[in-house]
């Protein structure tokens, strides 16, 4: 059956409390999940305070402040800081975001940070998304063509590629895959919103030829139908993406071709 | 027993199914076929409240009320046949609790219809 409660060594304890800044009088409390491999010690939620004044105004800034000044233990993964690569997801007030576009104004009270929900976690705010990227990988996310390549380029009408817009810019950061709870309880099988928008990317675009073929692909009670229309996807999307449509208009394809 | 199998091929594993979508059509039609025929069942047990055990035999007795009744319990039975097995399928992970529980929905759906089915026949000839 679904797992409602914790395992017993993912119980999350009381972390320490980490000494304010001195000095400092523009403090904002940060709770932050910890969790190391290294030991065999049950997660814990460590309490840091971030001098503001002394920071960048979001949530990033102040997980960087912290791992800059107060303890370099803290884990997380970041590259861009402006919302483009999509390593730095992760639960923040209780959604899935990006640390580096959400607003430290945006919260009310304390900043609580975990790591992104249902998936192993690697250390601290550092998830194992192993399995997503593999979902992503099966559903072969290149254009595929039999017919011999144009001397130039495969051509595409304005209103062709238009149906791309919303699609293409997709970070893959996964905050709307792990924000699914049927792709908690069924993580293995369902290929989840972030995939499956992917999927839908390539099934609408105008010059692919294996249209069929990646419909075939996904035509499966649990790949695909897991889908209950829970819009926790669309809401958690940082880019402001829609998952959810895309996977209606999937299941439109599926009705279309056999009906 | 360690798994060295790529992530690849557990992400794969048996392959699509190559169905769920006649599941997904099907409780589309049913849903919609059970918007006039729940309406109309409840319809039908509104103006009987009040009506004397005969008085409600005789309507149920009715052709067009019968067979309105017997296609509302066979739409009725198979959406939440197809409703039940989502469940059963989303949240029970152990696969033999869930092949015998995805049986014991189709034989309550199949049964329950069936005991209807024949209520309102039995009513409807009279017996």
């Amino acid at each position: 059956m679904v797992e409602l409660t914790l395992p017993k060594n993912s119980r999350i304890e009381q972390g320490k409390t980490w000494p304010k800044p001195e000095g400092a009088t523009n403090l904002r409390e940060y709770k932050i999940y910890r969790w190391s491999p290294d030991d065999d010690k049950n997660p814990s939620v460590d309490t840091y305070y971030v001098d503001m004044d002394d920071c960048g105004p979001m949530v990033l800034d102040g997980l960087l402040y912290i791992k800059n000044k107060i303890d370099p233990t803290l884990t997380l993964r970041r590259s861009c800081r402006e919302g483009i690569c999509g390593s730095c997801a992760m639960n923040i007030d209780g959604t899935n975001t990006l640390a580096c576009t959400k607003g430290v104004d945006e919260i009310n009270g304390a900043v609580r940070v975990y790591p992104l929900p249902h998936m192993p976690v690697v250390k601290d705010l550092v998830p194992d998304l192993t399995v997503p990227y593999a979902q992503l990988s099966s559903i072969q996310p290149w254009l595929k063509t039999v017919s011999p390549e144009p001397a130039k380029e495969w051509k595409q009408s304005h209103e062709d590629r238009a149906k791309l817009d919303g699609l293409y810019e997709c970070i893959l950061c996964f905050c709307c895959q792990t924000s699914c709870p049927s792709y908690w309880w069924n993580g293995e099988r369902y290929l989840g919103p972030a995939v499956l928008l992917q999927a839908y990317r390539w099934l609408i675009d105008s010059r692919d030829e294996a249209t069929g073929e990646r419909l075939d692909n996904l035509e499966d009670p649990f790949r695909l139908y897991r889908c209950h229309t829970i819009m926790n996807c669309t809401q958690a999307c940082p880019k402001g993406l829609n998952p959810a449509k895309a996977i209606a208009e999937i299941k439109k394809m599926m009705v279309e071709r056999s009906v | 027993m360690a798994d060295f199998r790529t992530p690849l091929s557990r992400v794969r594993g048996l392959g699509a199914a190559r169905s769920g979508t006649s599941h997904f059509w099907y409780q589309r039609v049913t849903a919609v076929a059970n918007v006039p025929l729940t309406l109309f069942f409840v319809g039908l047990v509104i103006a009987l409240s009040d009506a004397s055990f005969a008085e409600a035999r005789a309507t149920l007795a009715n052709p067009f009320v019968a067979l309105t009744l017997i296609l509302a319990m066979l739409s009725v039975c198979y959406h939440m046949k197809l409703g039940m097995q989502m469940v059963i399928e989303d949240y029970v992970h152990d696969e033999l609790t869930k092949l015998v529980l995805l049986m014991l929905n189709i034989f309550f759906t199949f049964i329950l219809g069936a005991i209807s089915i024949f209520a309102l026949l039995k009513i409807a000839f009279g017996g």
